[in-house]
């Protein structure tokens, strides 16, 4: 299909907006009414069509401003991304990565021309025609890590492996939730860890960790991990804490169902075969409330999840004081009747909600 | 697009065709493999190995073998097989049955000894059949300009696989020693010589790869900078009885099966991506167990030993009377 991308803005006057698509294909992260940590991952071959888990990356109505927007992020802040000097050929590997699935996945928007090593990389959303010389640096107006994460939604860390460890020794971070890139970079899977409640305790981390060092070339791995953000802020980080923290006081019951957003992140994983790195693509999607609502099994399911989850997370995910809130907002919806197992609406079957 | 798919034992299969059977010395032949549906190989980074499936009557073998062609070159695969006359039968069958033209299958490649890519400097030391993965690199650093040497040790010139190639190629950056001669590797004076940020890799027979590490350690250079790959093979033991509790199945693993083909056998899809006690892949759950562990593997740490809940099945054997396994 033809993707209508829409124009619009993650700050100032927040124009974000989902279609009824996109509201559809949204990745809503619970698959039962009760949410905790666990090693949820899973192999990423492809999904339902039309599904967020269909295509290698996916692109979206909001590609081309978001797009905008990391460019912005980085004028103001070039440190959102770095990269170690060993990690070049990762970043090339990365490029590859991308151009050779987004060519093959969407051959009306991108197109990839190999001769060798001359590459000619067409993206028709963002207008850009390029010539490059593949692993010569210097044919690219950045380095191959930041050109073509510069033309992908979601923020990117590459993990080098080492001593048995994952080192995020070089990232794309502008869409983050409360994470800096600037402060982690060079420390290992479990140090930027550090800050997460009860997981370690309960083992996910050295389960997780175990599973990445394994990934095989050819057999990338997908989890979801969310949060809560009001506003449509793509740009949640601590450098800019002072900036959209506040943001959270101004949530009303009358605002609450267009401002609060359930922000999801599709994280994959892939082996990249020359430098042997791991790529983490974190995509960010979010939803407000209200469009969440038009669904009934999530309408029901997201009350029930926000409203039972443990203190810790809620604290941790940075919406504890909201919470009466937006509990008061979606017990309105919650009839108490059944869901139905998994993360996909099923909008024909669920029954419509009370509200 | 289809739905998910289960996982799926070992790494992504690649479906090849054998182009070429080249002797290289008495005991080691390389073979080529061309992509069967055409299309060039995946890239993949020096170190890298690949899981080969032999079809033996009705028994399928499967042996990971380093990948030695040049990464820069994705038209054909190569790997060399030592021929093991006292071996479990991998590489004789290699030798024995394997021609030009024949449809074989190998997985897509998994790096356990990849290149440190900080290091100022690469060095090699190579044993015997050891020098496989050393190509692959070598290709790749010739590649990226990067600055290496290699040291290689053989039993004579006749058994040194690739040495010739390799002494006319980068005569300044390669040099081998014979044991025949009576010359060994000057392990203490080349590593003590090292500019800061040098990354030491080995590969080859057990002996050499302690010897390595035991000398860098004794002259104080970082764990961390020391690599080694140790592909262990199965070790034959006696037999003995498991109860998977998963596929409701009790198997006998045979004296000279492992744990994991022993599942194999019985159709059980178990997990695993080196066989080699390496990866971590394999790692099993054991549910009850009357009796003692042999643990042959470099993945489990001690407390996994300690606790008795865990075996790696594609090395590791057990003695005693009753073993349960969450498989
Ligand atoms: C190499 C891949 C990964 C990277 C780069 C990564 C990175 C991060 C970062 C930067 C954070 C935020 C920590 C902070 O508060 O400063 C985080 C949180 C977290 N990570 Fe990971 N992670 C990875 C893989 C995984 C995997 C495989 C799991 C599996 C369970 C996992 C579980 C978590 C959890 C549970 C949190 C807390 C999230 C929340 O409650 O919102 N991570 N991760
Ligand atoms: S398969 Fe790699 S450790 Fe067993």
């Amino acid at each position: 299909m033809t993707i209508q991308f829409n124009d619009e803005t993650f700050r100032d006057d927040y124009s974000f907006h989902n279609s009824e698509w996109a509201i559809r294909r949204f990745p809503f992260p619970f698959h039962e009414d009760s949410y905790m940590y666990s090693m949820n991952a899973e192999q990423h071959r492809g999904g339902p069509d039309g599904s967020v888990y269909e295509n290698r990356f996916d692109v979206d109505e909001h590609y081309v401003s978001e797009m905008q927007d990391r460019a912005k992020v980085l004028s103001e802040d070039p440190l959102r991304c770095q990269s170690l000097p060993h990690m070049t050929l990762a970043g090339w590997d990365l490029l590859e990565l991308i151009m050779v699935s987004k060519s093959e996945d969407y051959p009306d928007l991108f197109e990839l021309h190999r001769d060798g090593d001359q590459w000619r990389w067409v993206n028709k959303p963002l207008g850009i025609d390029d010539t490059f010389t593949f692993l010569d640096e210097s044919t690219l107006p950045y380095g191959p890590m930041e050109y073509i994460t510069r033309q992908s939604q979601g923020d990117f860390a590459l993990l080098d492996q080492r001593d048995e460890n994952l080192w995020m020794d070089a990232g794309m971070v502008t869409t983050q939730a409360d994470w800096s890139l600037d402060f982690n970079i060079g420390m290992n899977f479990i140090e930027w860890h550090g800050p997460v409640p009860l997981a370690n305790e309960m083992g996910i981390f050295k389960r997780a960790l175990k599973f990445l060092l394994n990934i095989p070339q050819g057999s990338p791995g997908r989890r979801l991990n969310w949060t809560m953000t009001v506003n449509p802020l793509l740009d949640t980080s601590p450098e800019n804490y002072h900036k959209w923290g506040i943001q959270k006081t101004t949530l009303t019951p009358e605002n609450i169902g267009a401002k609060q957003h359930l922000r999801v992140e599709l994280q994959t994983f892939y082996r990249l075969p020359r430098s042997n790195a791991l790529a983490f693509p974190i995509r960010c999607y979010l939803c407000s409330f209200q469009d969440l609502m038009t669904m009934p099994k999530w309408g029901r399911r997201l009350h029930r999840v926000v409203r039972d989850l443990p203190v810790e997370l809620a604290t941790y995910k940075g919406f504890i004081d909201n919470r009466p809130l937006m509990i008061d907002y979606l017990s309105k919806f919650d009839d108490g009747l059944p869901t139905s197992p998994g993360i996909f609406p099923e909008p024909e079957t669920e029954p419509p909600l009370k509200t | 697009m289809s739905a998910p798919q289960k996982a799926k034992a070992g790494a992504e299969k690649i479906a090849v065709t054998v182009s070429a059977v080249v002797p290289v010395t008495e005991y080691v032949t390389r073979f080529e493999f061309t992509r069967t549906d055409g299309a060039d190989f995946p890239p993949f980074s020096g170190g890298a190995h690949t899981v080969v499936s032999m079809e033996d009557g009705d028994r399928t073998r499967l042996n990971p073998y380093s990948l030695m062609s040049d990464p820069t070159d994705l038209s054909h695969y190569a790997i060399s097989v030592r021929r093991e006359d006292t071996g479990r039968g991998g590489s004789a069958f290699m030798h024995s049955q394997v021609a030009p033209g024949d449809a074989m299958t190998i997985t897509c490649p998994v790096n356990l000894f990849g290149l440190d890519w900080r290091a100022k400097k690469h060095i090699f030391f190579a044993g015997g059949i050891g020098i496989t993965p050393f190509l692959a690199m070598i290709g790749q650093l010739e590649q990226t300009n990067g600055n290496w040497e290699l040291h290689y040790a053989a039993r004579t010139p006749e058994s040194a696989a690739y040495a010739d190639m390799l002494l006319a190629k980068f005569p300044t950056k390669v040099h081998v020693y014979y044991s025949g001669q009576g010359v060994r590797i000057p392990l203490e004076s080349l590593l003590s010589g090292q500019p800061l940020g040098t990354h030491a890799y080995v590969c080859g027979p057990a002996g050499l790869i302690d010897l390595v590490h035991d000398t860098a350690t004794g002259i104080g250079w970082p764990h961390s900078n020391v690599h080694s790959e140790e592909f262990l093979a199965p070790a034959p033991g006696a037999p003995f009885e498991v109860r998977l509790c998963k596929s409701d199945k009790t198997i006998t693993v045979g004296e000279h099966e492992s744990l994991l083909e022993a599942m194999e056998r019985e159709g059980v899809d178990a997990p695993f991506l080196c066989r080699g006690g390496s990866c971590g892949q394999c790692e099993t759950n054991v549910v009850s167990a009357d009796g003692g562990f042999i643990h042959r593997d470099h993945w489990l740490d001690d407390d996994d030993r300690a606790s008795g809940k865990k075996i790696m099945p594609c090395v590791s054997r057990f003695v005693g009377t009753t073993l349960e396994l969450d498989r």
